[in-house]
């Protein structure tokens, strides 16, 4: 993706020289294959580290929560979508931001390539054209196709392209649709479970946690000063590895998040275990879109339902 | 010292033996990754292993240990008395682990057995576990174990090194623990005169695949406070980080614990819990104040402690074997060789200091 890099890089320079902003957020490279790191450039030189390509896969809205200073930001579709919610709910101003606004080509799993490579993964290439991704190691070398190995979230989203943005770094992508595709399809297969099923489900989903709050702290919207499970005054949730403890961290937090997810994919990425946290997350997603006919993140004006009333609501209680 | 020699055929057989005597516990793969877990009979350690996620300090040093228990019964005499709980410490043996995860064990161990502090629970639980290695021919490219004062056939904090030969493994028979576990295996045969040149060969070539490497040898003669306040690399290092826990519970040497009282039905129950330098609660006073308060202070701690504040106390080299988990597995790629090198070269005249790829 060097024509992205070059243009990011191009642009951050002249926001930084022409003194629109005090630093930009991109990404610069990492020392291990697929891990890329959130990085500040605060002058032109430092620009320099920036890189982008298909392990850009956090969530840089996570980074903009209460400061200060001019900023400019990488944003995907759905980095945008959550910087829309950082509006929304006060967690930074508009005046602040120069969004540069990345047309997204996807994301690619980082724990799926490391499941297919056999030893070690070291180095990564990605061809644009042919739209594949070779990895490559001491006694291996195996090029696969990018769409078999992307982020599921990815290839589940319908809103590639930034919604809110001062300015492109690319021409638009085109979207997928819901004719093509149905994003809801394993909720719905976790929904049609009994509840043996369902509870045995969960209980194996989160059977490997060791409660690093990985998926918590790479998430934008879990920017409170003090997490429900770090309260120690009243103490709400124990802090050993007792599994209601951990289910109770899990359940809250994913419904701290209903109508406000992007479902932008950091929280499975960051896991260092591997859990796929989305599985409840989504399932609030589809529910927020049945329910509220909400899509989060979509609108910069417009709170989200569980954080708002309407007189015209249907339901005859809130009367 | 000796050199036995254990062909592959008679490996099973000898592992049934030992579960007479010891609880087994070995790497084996759940999911996605390898784990550390006890054996149930039949199962056999997954030897092909490169390393586990989550290292196997748990196995002396639980994420979550019960220390005390009380009843919360007001009709019981020993209401709210707490008590220690019984428990077995059966002897068991760690069988695959690899030396830069035993290395780890002294090094924690500086932590819970002092002259004036004696921790009971680590103490009892390291002292009834066997610890069989398994020296590593094919490291990962984040492995800096030779430069953290481990190595790929590292055999001084083990009781059994074994050495993959093809059809048999060559087994260095390091302690007397060692050699009671052998003895109970029935493994005895003599590997020949040729077994530790044999051995010596392969660890030579080993030592040379491990591609990395971290600089310590400045540290100890750094200034802590130029450390301390070397904004050149707490500030940009500090911006990616998330604060999760993750470099702290993958680490076989992280040590620091919060211990918790918790009530389940008529029980109280005092728990040890791994503790993360990186959570807000971290040295969080009684006042509300806490002296690390923010994002810089935490990631800062982590690595003055690992490489500067334990180098000056213990004075023998950093608090970490080079494992490289922390590098592999942080979300944000904060990556302590580069930070380790970053400490090492920094100028505090210039503040500068070499900023280095990995």
């Amino acid at each position: 993706m060097n024509s992205y890099t070059d243009k990011i890089k191009e642009i951050s320079k002249r926001l930084l020289k022409e003194d629109k902003v005090d630093m930009v957020v991109g990404y610069r490279k990492g020392s291990v294959p697929l891990m890329h790191q959130p990085y500040i450039a605060q002058n032109e030189a430092e620009v320099d580290a920036f890189v982008w390509d298909s392990s850009c896969g956090l969530n840089l809205a996570n980074y903009i929560t209460d400061r200060t200073e001019r900023i400019g930001i990488l944003a995907t579709g759905c980095n945008s979508r959550n910087i829309a919610v950082h509006l929304v709910e006060g967690k930074i101003k508009r005046e602040q931001l120069y969004i540069i606004g990345i047309p997204c080509k996807a994301m690619v799993d980082r724990h799926k390539l490391a499941a297919m490579a056999d030893g070690d993964i070291t180095s990564v290439e990605e061809d644009e054209e042919k739209g594949t991704i070779t990895i490559k190691g001491e006694n291996f070398s195996e090029t696969v196709n990018k769409a078999d190995v992307l982020q599921e979230n990815c290839s589940l989203c319908m809103h590639r392209n930034p919604v809110i943005y001062d300015e492109l770094a690319a021409e638009e992508v085109p979207e997928q649709s819901t004719d093509e595709i149905d994003p809801y399809a394993r909720v719905k297969e976790i929904e049609a479970m009994d509840p043996d099923e369902k509870w045995n489900h969960f209980d194996d989903l989160l059977s490997d946690c060791i409660r690093c709050y990985a998926c918590r702290n790479a998430c934008p919207l879990c920017y409170c000063p003090l997490c429900f499970v770090d309260e120690s005054n009243p103490q709400w949730v124990g802090k050993s590895m007792d599994a209601t403890d951990v289910r109770t961290f899990h359940f809250l937090r994913a419904y701290h998040c209903a109508g406000r997810c992007t479902d932008c994919g950091a929280c499975v990425r960051a896991c260092p275990v591997g859990i796929n946290v989305r599985d409840f997350t989504k399932k609030l997603e589809k529910d927020c879109l049945e329910l509220f006919g909400w899509e989060a993140g979509l609108s910069a004006e417009q709170r989200p339902p569980l954080d708002t009333y309407s007189p015209k609501d249907p339901e005859d209680f809130i009367k | 010292m000796k050199v036995i020699k254990i062909d592959k055929t008679d490996w099973a057989a000898g592992l049934e033996k030992l579960r007479e005597s010891y609880a087994l516990i070995g790497p084996v793969k759940e999911k996605f990754y390898h784990t550390f877990k006890t054996l149930e009979p039949g199962r056999e350690p997954d030897m092909d292993y490169s390393n586990s996620r989550i290292s196997p300090k748990f196995v002396i040093y639980p994420q979550s240990e019960v220390i005390l228990k009380c009843s919360m019964d007001a009709n019981d005499p020993d209401y709210k008395i707490f008590k220690e709980p019984e428990k077995e410490y059966k002897s068991k043996a760690v069988v695959g682990i690899r030396p830069c995860d035993a290395d780890s064990f002294p090094l924690v161990r500086r932590n819970f057995d002092t002259e004036d502090y004696k921790d009971p629970y680590w103490l009892r639980a390291y002292e009834t576990t066997t610890l069989v290695g398994l020296a590593c021919n094919n490291p990962c490219p984040t492995c800096f174990c030779t430069s953290a004062g481990s190595g790929p056939y590292s055999d001084e904090s083990l009781d059994l090194l074994l050495v993959d030969n093809g059809d048999h493994y060559l087994a260095k028979v390091l302690t007397e623990k060692g050699q009671s576990l052998v003895s109970a295996a029935g493994w005895n045969d003599d590997a020949g005169d040729d077994a530790t040149e044999a051995i010596e060969k392969k660890k030579a070539d080993a030592e040379s695949r491990i591609q990395s490497r971290v600089n310590t040898e400045n540290l100890a003669g750094q200034s802590l406070l130029d450390l301390y306040e070397a904004d050149t690399i707490w500030e940009k290092e500090a911006f990616a980080c998330i604060n999760c826990g993750t470099c702290t519970y993958v680490c076989p040497t992280c040590w620091c614990f919060d211990v918790q009282d918790e009530i389940h039905g008529n029980q109280g129950y005092r728990i040890r819990n791994w503790d993360s330098c990186m959570y807000p609660l971290f040295t969080m006073h009684a006042s509300g104040h806490n002296p690390r308060g923010t994002k810089l202070d935490r990631l800062r701690q982590r690595f003055m402690h690992k490489l500067k504040y334990y180098v000056d106390k213990y004075e023998n080299g950093i608090q970490c074997t080079g494992c490289g988990r922390c590098v592999r597995m942080c979300p944000v790629n904060i990556d302590i060789r580069r930070i380790c090198n970053m400490m090492n070269s920094y100028d505090p005249e210039s503040c500068t200091c070499e900023v280095t790829a990995s």
